[in-house]
């Protein structure tokens, strides 16, 4: 949860107020809001935290971090909560080594 | 245990551990705040592969952990109603509470969700007008900013099926804390970078000139790490504490101001228990009065509650870096991520967890990984 991940922002609208986007994460593109990042436009990289976009960050920088948290094997989880829900599911269930 | 060559950049990575090498010339004892970061020494075996001069002891970075087992209670009370949705972040699920965890809520027929972000809460509550909406509003404050606003919207859309389950945490009193503690041995910090991307790192500079410490704020990969604790042991080895960013691309002096100003109008401060460290003054977020028709702490009456934490977890002293996770007697025997005895077992971000999943429970049997 405490994981903060880069991404691409693909779409910038308002909704309710809120300053939203799209944000590509290497393939997976989610709903994030954006109104604490005012300075992010489309093309930009951010550092997304539990649906909020919290800083830019460089290009470069966000495909390292992206890589390695695909290594590490926790995008999906930290992006999905039905992925999220499995996880825990499958420790509960015994699962232990990961 | 972990080889060099497992690092995405090795010969970086090489060089830093050289460079550490070369500049230390006595013992240091530094203390990561971040959970993140001690998941990532542990899996990469940054603890082993450094100078043995240095010390990494794992602090208490993981807002998971330290969320207070009556608020763990009074969630899962709520919870339990039959008229709640109870939303929450994945990780505490299975935070032992005194006799059960949420996860056992929802296999009793709670309506308990896992939401990615506070805002699908939000949504929930739109969806579900005839339902009670609670959102159990965790962390530290990388995720305050969202929180926040979550809570700004509810009050914008007037939703009266909206509340929240506030228990929010703050790293610099926190570091006091272990600063002030009579038994403590850390020397310097490596402060938590996503933290300071939203707060900037200007609180730690009065911290550093009382105490004479240094902190630096660093990120979470391996390389980052190791970049902050160079920065550190220069720091520590000319005797000139500062407060340092070894983060800059995410991070900047005064942090993201938009997230502060709504952060500042939502919540305020407030004394708060840590679990298993105990109560740290001035190191909460609650609801401020502006916002205090959305305290689900308020809404919903569940009566006293009586707190049992397991005698044998040694969690607090793991998370103030008393002792490491596998000087338990629990550690991988009663207590593993699948039937844990204290929270720092069951969030990927907890040290008895990253402890666990990366192997160190081998070496209290004498054979080593
Ligand atoms: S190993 Fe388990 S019982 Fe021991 S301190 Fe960690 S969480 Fe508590």
């Amino acid at each position: 949860m405490c994981l903060g991940i880069p991404g691409r922002v693909v779409e910038v609208y308002d909704l309710d107020g809120a300053r939203m986007g799209k944000v590509d994460f290497d393939g997976i593109v989610k709903e994030i809001c954006l109104s604490f990042v005012p300075e992010a436009e489309v093309g930009d990289y951010t550092i997304v935290h539990v649906g909020f976009g919290i800083t830019k960050v460089d290009e470069a920088s966000a495909h390292e971090t992206l890589a390695l948290m695909k290594e590490m094997g926790v995008l999906e989880s930290e992006l999905d909560a039905t992925a999220a829900l499995a996880a825990e599911e499958a420790i509960a269930a015994g699962e232990e080594h990961p | 245990m972990k080889y060099l060559d497992e690092y995405r950049d090795p010969e970086l990575a090489r060089k830093l551990f050289d460079e550490i090498d070369r500049i230390t010339t006595q013992p240091w004892v530094m203390m990561e705040v971040c959970g993140g970061q001690t998941h990532s020494i542990i899996r990469n075996g940054i603890d082993k592969l450094l100078n043995e001069n240095i010390e990494l002891v794992h602090g208490p970075g993981c807002p998971v952990c330290v969320t207070p087992l009556d608020t763990i209670d009074k969630a899962l009370a709520i919870a339990g109603r039959e008229d709640v949705i109870f939303c929450s972040f994945g990780d505490m699920l299975r935070v032992p509470g005194s006799t059960r965890d949420l996860f056992q809520v929802k296999g009793d027929g709670g309506d308990v969700r896992i939401v990615y972000s506070p805002l699908d809460a939000i949504k929930i509550a739109r969806e579900n007008p005839d339902k009670q909406v609670v959102f159990f509003g965790i962390g530290f404050e990388t995720t305050a900013p969202a929180n926040a606003m979550a809570v700004y919207q509810a009050k914008q859309l007037r939703l009266s099926n909206f509340s929240m389950l506030v228990s929010h945490v703050l790293v610099p009193p926190a570091i006091r804390a272990v600063l002030d503690s009579p038994v403590n041995r850390v020397q310097a910090f490596l402060a938590a970078g996503h933290v300071c991307s939203v707060m900037g790192f200007s609180e730690y500079v009065p911290i550093v000139e009382e105490y004479q410490v240094p902190i630096v704020v660093t990120g979470f990969e391996p390389l980052d790490v190791l970049e902050g604790i160079r920065k550190t042991v220069v720091q520590l080895e000319a005797g000139t504490p500062a407060a340092e960013n070894a983060y800059t691309r995410a991070v900047n002096f005064d942090g993201n101001k938009a997230a502060q100003t709504l952060i500042a109008d939502v919540f305020e401060t407030t004394d708060r228990n840590w679990r298993g460290i105990g109560m740290i003054p001035g190191s909460g977020w609650e609801l401020s009065q502006r916002y205090a028709d959305f305290d689900a702490a308020e809404r919903f009456d569940v009566g006293d509650i009586d707190t049992q934490e397991p005698e044998i977890c040694r969690s607090g002293e793991v998370l103030q870096g008393l002792i490491k996770p596998n000087e338990c007697e629990a550690f991988g025997k009663a207590c593993t991520p699948r039937k844990p005895l204290g929270a720092t077992m069951v969030s990927s971000e907890g040290a008895c967890a990253a402890y666990y999943t990366y192997g160190r429970f081998i070496e209290i049997e004498g054979v080593t990984a």
